[in-house]
């Protein structure tokens, strides 16, 4: 292969180191005005009377909207259509948006936000899992769900789990807590809307543009056809912006309402509030093992702190439960999970959706199993892990797996086996796996998840794809993989994508399912393109276009160009389309919709650090990364996703965190939540192992959120290395650390965490066939 | 517009007189008074380091400027970086090198890894770490950066 | 974007005119140098002036020389990197150089001065917010409002002095030079601050530090130890300074001082009386050290669990010891 493979620069980058890429923020059109919100002081309040003449008194001040003037309700999910744009009868969180003001300048729709009057009557606010759990002082939150202020729940149950455990000769249980984190992305949301001739144009640093549209749609009463929304180039997403927001849809509105284009750019505060970043997830899992360290059964209990509303949440709960069984055969696997409704704001996708947290109390509770059983933590690992070619008890289809290969590399790259031991120096290690795209989407239709267009003529090759580029490379990938089917290079292919407007669709950047996705799209445009073109070379060189050799512009002897105009001449105008919709993958029962991928990509990480007993301080001083990529399109681009993902764990083992004062958000801001600054950042080390997926593009599989997820539970893995505490709650702060060799030093558990796990009434299991027999003896 | 001044400074080479706010940032003057968007913002509060201009030749952040105090100076922004159409080589090495993911912190890290190597032309790892820690990315992990300085150092250094 | 409220910038032509201005508008204006405590707190609605009185332009404000007799005088609108730069201070006084080289970030360091540093506000996780927040979570004593959030039990500020170059210019003795309307005085760094998170300085509003001396100190060492959460960009949360004179083995001098404890910086006069006439032994040192931290109470209300903090002091100051005395 020439260009897939090749460590060729990526196509958006010349423009982004010269300061000329035009982000969301960027752009202003003639006679912009300017949008803020008004957003809720309360965490929970009932909205008796809003008045808004002072606001609309304020020179400069153009219109001022109300939820009175978008009274239709969405949500990402269609079971959780919860949202307003604008919330007229009751507010949710602090930062909840109430009315929206657009004015010449954005001080002047700032001072008119804040001269809004608007009388509350405050309830009682529901700030913790447990709360919710029980009955509530005042209503419950939201007029769905129940009871209490539980959101959703689920219980699955695969294979005879009571014959698992009794086959057991050791169980163990344990408890685990993961904080809650935001995506902290550098590019706060913003968003431009035009009005022209009945038709809206958005212009909005979304990961989802398609998405965006359908809401638009629905909230707005526009047709389909009448909207066009664009995903401008990215700062920054990680997840954060996969939902439609409210400021989205106000200044859709607010440019209809006024006939100017109408800005809106959330300050650093509002990110925060708008959140939909990582639950706050508690969990309790009790594993049945033969004293050789094989699984019999597994019991996962999970309980999701969703905040306001609901987002992505019924798909993060199910995640919760859905790849445990992607790394380790289990015979017999229980999940029951459910996701509550607080007074804060609303959490959804980040990098990893649902998973790292119950990676985080998997890995480190077969840590201890091997612990209590004597064995040997990697070896407990390999003697339960997945192979090639098999389906799970939970009906996820496993093609490609390296994760016998990661192990190894990771291993004796790190020299993990033959570490040092020392009080306060420690290693550790973990595996995870991760979905190269959702196998369902979102609206469950028979249409393709991805479709591209590839338009041929004098000035040269035009690629269009809904796909959108959020920093993470997905415009290069798409631009490599038709420059290898049609000898070009990729600068050399125009692109227009993330574009409802004029691309074909493309579900989003989310699930990591742009480059299979979306690339299997571009892959079959390429092809056939490819083919017309073969076959009037091969018939001007006399040849078989079998024969045909692309590559450095060539097709053959002929030049690209002289190709491209036989080709013209013979066939007119030119262009290809293609597109991608996974096989049917989801298992025989309700709630399979979450888990199934084309292909799963798998990540091992050890993890080195220094931990000073008398502080609990951590230095991290080296992460070794193996990740299963199936195949890297750009080996620069995939290792920048390791690097980032291996980051974004650490941050978040370490000390990211969306920490609260009861319903009050404790740090909304970059000084006071806190990330990885360059000097905390220890040395990455990445191994790359290419499996050649069957189904991936030239085998390619995902890597831009599965090596965040074994960095989590290394970090605590190491800290018991060093110092022979637990912290089952992360991020693991130093304060955690000096409690938990406190409670060593007095003889109690050598461990910080949750004591337990509330009782909550899951419904009856749904008892589900397996549609295997364990790949490995037990 | 009573409460406007006449703020002088240099932009990129330019000379610049243009009428501002006293409590208008030099990041506000920039992007929205003079159109130089490459100059990006992540907090406005001096937490992230996005807005980061070099003033008379010293990484300093635009959204803590006045423009009294800014009076005068030499201001380069990521436009005046590149000499027409050919890049600095710290930009030829972060387009190598992978150091631009989003590319909103890009602008920044230019510019200060540009300050850095014009004291110190052959930087350590750490030194180049300590310099760029007041510029944070969520994309990168900083390794890439990293890097790419390090082979623009090399480059340059010949 | 984040912006600031409108107000005039004026830019006198030396300290005491700088110093009539603030005088003339009382509680109407306010100086400033770099800026960069300021101007964040400024949009945060933190402060409302509507006059700001420049003075980083002053040239008489940017004097960094050895004094005839050995000592250094540091211009107030010395930004915090030429601080780090200069070679003469890092020889003679050490703990000074790492204490600037510790502040924020370094494009804060080219802009904030050792002035605005020593004059930097006093922080609470309940006050250094946007005016949205602390209007949501309901305004405190210091600005707004009438009650301390953090101990309501009496009408008190308890935000914590955050500097991180005002403890060790206090352990190497260091004397401010201020500028009034009417002259100047020059008064002892230490005395430039009381216990109290609002009133946290003894200088009248209006009165420019234009300076700061350090006495001659031939024979001291000096260490200033931080503790923050990242290894940049952080206030401290914690920190300890050291001064010593080691002659033969022995401690004949020393200081020890704290921040990010209270609402100013704390002067362990008692528990670094116990190490002269002493070795530097690590037993005597972790005693000493036990003794600075008995004292000090932190809230919550800066990052971080407080009983954490509280039990890192002793760790600071045992370091802040050892360093001093290489
Ligand atoms: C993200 C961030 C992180 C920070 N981290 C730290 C840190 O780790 N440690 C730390 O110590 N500080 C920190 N700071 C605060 C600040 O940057 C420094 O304290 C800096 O030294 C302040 O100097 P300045 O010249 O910018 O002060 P300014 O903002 O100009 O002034 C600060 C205060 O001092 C007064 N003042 C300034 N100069 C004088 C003078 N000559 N005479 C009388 N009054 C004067 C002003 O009126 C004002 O009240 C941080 C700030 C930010 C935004
Ligand atoms: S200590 Fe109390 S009064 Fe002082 S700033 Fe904090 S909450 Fe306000
Ligand atoms: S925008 Fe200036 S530091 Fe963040
Ligand atoms: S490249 Fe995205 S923030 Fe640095």
């Amino acid at each position: 292969m020439r260009v897939v493979g090749k460590p060729l620069a990526k196509v958006d980058a010349r423009a982004k180191v010269t300061g000329s890429t035009l982000y969301a923020d960027d752009l202003i059109f003639s006679d912009t005005l300017f949008c803020k919100l008004l957003r809720s002081p309360h965490p929970y309040a009932r909205i008796k009377h809003m008045d808004l003449n002072a606001a609309k008194a304020v020179e400069g001040v153009v219109a001022v909207i109300t939820g009175n003037d978008l009274p239709v309700k969405y949500g990402i999910l269609p079971i959780s259509q919860d949202e307003h744009a604008l919330e007229s009868e009751k507010v949710r969180y602090v930062g909840d948006p109430v009315a929206a003001v657009a004015a010449f300048d954005e001080e002047t729709a700032a001072l008119a936000a804040e001269k809004i009057r608007v009388e509350y009557e405050v309830l009682d606010p529901v700030t913790s899992i447990e709360e919710a759990l029980s009955e509530p002082t005042d209503e419950p939150i939201h007029d769905y769900g129940g009871p209490a202020n539980i959101h959703k729940m689920a219980a699955l149950s695969f294979g005879d789990l009571e014959a698992g455990f009794a086959e057991a000769d050791h169980i163990r249980e344990d408890v685990f807590f993961y904080g809650g984190n935001t995506h902290l992305p550098m590019e706060q949301h913003s968003a431009i809307a035009t009005y022209v001739n009945g038709k809206l144009t958005l212009w909005s640093s979304t990961q989802t543009p398609h998405y965006v549209h359908r809401t638009i749609s629905k909230v707005l009463d526009l047709p389909m056809q009448a909207i066009r929304v664009v995903a401008t180039p990215h700062g920054g997403g990680f997840g954060g912006k996969t939902d439609p927001f409210s400021h989205e849809l106000a200044v859709c509105k607010l440019a209809m309402v006024t006939g100017k284009p109408v800005k809106c750019t959330l300050t650093r505060e509002e990110v925060f509030y708008a959140h939909r970043g990582r639950h706050p997830v508690l969990m309790w899992v009790r594993t049945g093992m033969k004293s050789n360290g094989r699984i019999t059964a597994m019991h996962f209990k999970t309980a999701l702190d969703g905040g306001a509303y609901g987002s992505y949440g019924v798909a993060t709960m199910f995640y919760t439960g859905a790849l445990q069984t992607t790394t380790y055969d289990i015979p017999a696997y229980r999940f029951e999970g459910a996701r509550v409704f607080t007074n804060k704001a609303p959490c959804g996708p980040k990098r990893g959706h649902g998973t790292p947290q119950p990676r985080f109390a998997l890995e480190l509770h077969l840590d201890k199993m091997a612990e209590d059983l004597g064995l040997d933590p990697v070896e407990v690992r390999r003697r339960n892990y997945v192979s090639p070619n098999t389906t799970t008890v939970n009906w996820l289809r496993i093609t490609s797996c390296g994760l016998e290969e990661i192990t190894d590399q990771v291993l004796q790259a790190s020299s993990y086996v033959n570490r040092q031991r020392a009080v306060g120096h420690g290693m550790g290690f973990a595996v995870a796996s991760y979905l190269c795209g959702a196998g369902l989407p979102i609206y469950w239709n028979k249409l393709p998840h991805s479709e591209c267009l590839i338009k041929l003529d004098r000035g040269g090759v035009t690629v269009y794809c809904g796909a959108t580029d959020i920093g993470q490379g997905s415009d290069t990938v798409i631009a490599t993989l038709v420059a290898e089917e049609l000898g070009l290079w990729p600068s050399d292919i125009r692109l227009v994508t993330g574009d409802t407007g004029f691309a074909p669709v493309d579900l989003g950047s989310y699930s990591s399912r742009v480059t299979f996705m979306a690339g299997n799209a571009a892959l079959d445009a390429a092809r056939k393109l490819r083919n017309l073109l073969a076959e009037v070379a091969a018939e001007s060189m006399g040849c078989l276009p079998g024969e045909i050799v692309t590559g450095d512009g060539k097709f053959g002897t002929l030049s690209f160009e002289e190709t491209t105009q036989l080709a013209q001449e013979r066939f007119g105008a030119i262009s290809t389309v293609g597109s991608y919709r996974p096989p049917d993958l989801a298992g025989p029962y309700k709630g399979s919709g979450v888990g199934p991928s084309p292909a799963y990509s798998y990540s091992a990480a050890v993890v080195d650090i220094d931990v000073d007993p008398e502080t609990g301080i951590i230095k991290v001083n080296k992460v070794w990364l193996a990740h299963d990529i199936g195949r890297s399109i750009n080996p620069v681009s995939v290792r920048g996703q390791v690097e980032g993902g291996v980051y974004m764990g650490l941050g978040e083992a370490l000390m990211e965190e969306q920490a609260y004062r009861k319903a009050m958000p404790k740090q909304p801001s970059m000084l006071d939540y806190k990330s990885l600054t360059s000097v905390d950042m220890p040395e990455v080390e990445t191994i790359l192992v290419e499996t050649d997926d069957p189904e991936g593009p030239y085998g390619a599989k995902e890597v831009g959120q599965g090596p965040l997820l074994p960095v989590v539970p290394a970090v605590v893995s190491a800290v018991h290395d060093a110092l022979g505490v637990w912290i089952d709650q992360v991020p693991v702060t130093p304060d955690k650390i000096m409690k938990a060799l406190d409670a060593k030093a007095k003889g109690q558990a050598p461990r910080f965490g949750p004591k337990s796990f509330p009782d909550i009434a899951y419904p009856q299991y749904v008892k589900v066939d397996t549609p295997h027999v364990a790949t490995q003896a037990i | 517009m009573s409460d406007s001044v006449i703020a002088n400074f240099d932009v990129n080479g330019r000379s610049r007189e243009v009428l501002v706010k006293p409590y208008h940032t030099l990041l506000e003057i920039l992007r929205e008074d003079l159109g130089l968007t490459g100059t990006k913002h992540g907090c406005e509060l001096g937490e992230c380091g996005a807005c980061t201009v070099l003033v008379d030749g010293l990484p300093q952040l635009s959204c803590l400027l006045l423009p009294h105090q800014v009076e005068g100076k030499e201001i380069t922004t990521i436009e005046g970086l590149a000499e027409g159409d050919e890049l600095h080589p710290l930009q030829e090495a972060f387009v190598e090198a992978g150091a631009v993911q989003c590319g909103y912190c890009t602008p920044s890290m230019l510019l200060t890894a540009k300050a850095l190597l014009e004291g110190d032309p052959s930087p350590s790892r750490q030194e180049i770490a300590e310099a760029l820690s007041g510029n944070l990315c969520r994309c990168t992990g900083y390794e890439a950066i990293t890097r790419a300085v390090e082979l623009a150092a090399t480059r340059m250094d010949t | 974007m984040l912006r600031l409220k409108p107000f005039r910038y004026l830019r006198p032509a030396g300290a005491e005119e700088a110093a009539a201005i603030v005088a003339e508008f009382d509680g109407e204006a306010m100086l400033v140098a770099g800026g960069t405590d300021l101007v964040p707190k400024l949009k945060r609605r933190q402060m409302e002036p509507s006059i700001l009185v420049g003075i980083s332009h002053l040239e008489e404000l940017r004097s960094l020389r050895s004094t005839p007799e050995g000592g250094m005088e540091i211009g107030a609108a010395i930004t915090l990197a030429e601080v780090t730069r200069n070679k003469d201070l890092e020889m003679h006084w050490p703990g000074y150089v790492q204490a600037a080289s510790l502040v924020s970030s370094p494009p804060l360091r080219n802009l904030g001065t050792i002035g605005g540093n020593l004059m930097v506000d006093t922080r609470c996780n309940y006050y250094d917010m946007t005016y949205e927040w602390r209007q949501a979570a309901g305004f405190c004593l210091k600005k707004d409002g009438d009650a301390c959030r953090v101990a309501p039990a009496r009408p008190h500020c308890w935000a914590v002095s955050s500097s991180d170059t005002a403890p060790v210019a206090i352990a190497l003795d260091a004397t401010a030079v201020l500028a009034g309307p009417e002259g100047r005085r020059e008064v002892p760094v230490e005395s430039l601050y009381q216990d109290d998170g609002i009133h946290y300085t003894t200088k009248q509003p209006y009165e420019v530090v234009t300076s700061l001396h350090f006495p001659p100190r031939a024979g001291w060492r000096s260490s200033y130890v931080k503790l923050r959460r990242r290894g940049s960009i952080d206030f401290p949360i914690g920190g300890a300074a050291v001064a010593l004179v080691i002659e033969g083995g022995r401690i004949i001098d020393s200081r020890i001082v704290l921040s990010g404890v209270a609402s100013h910086p704390v002067v362990a006069v008692e528990a670094a009386s116990y190490l002269v006439g002493h070795s530097l032994d690590p037993e005597l040192v972790a005693e000493v050290a036990d003794h600075a931290a008995k004292p000090v109470k932190p809230l919550d209300n800066a990052d971080l669990a407080y009983t954490w903090r509280k039990r890192m002091v002793k760790w600071l100051v045992t370091q802040a010891v050892l360093e001093a005395g290489k």
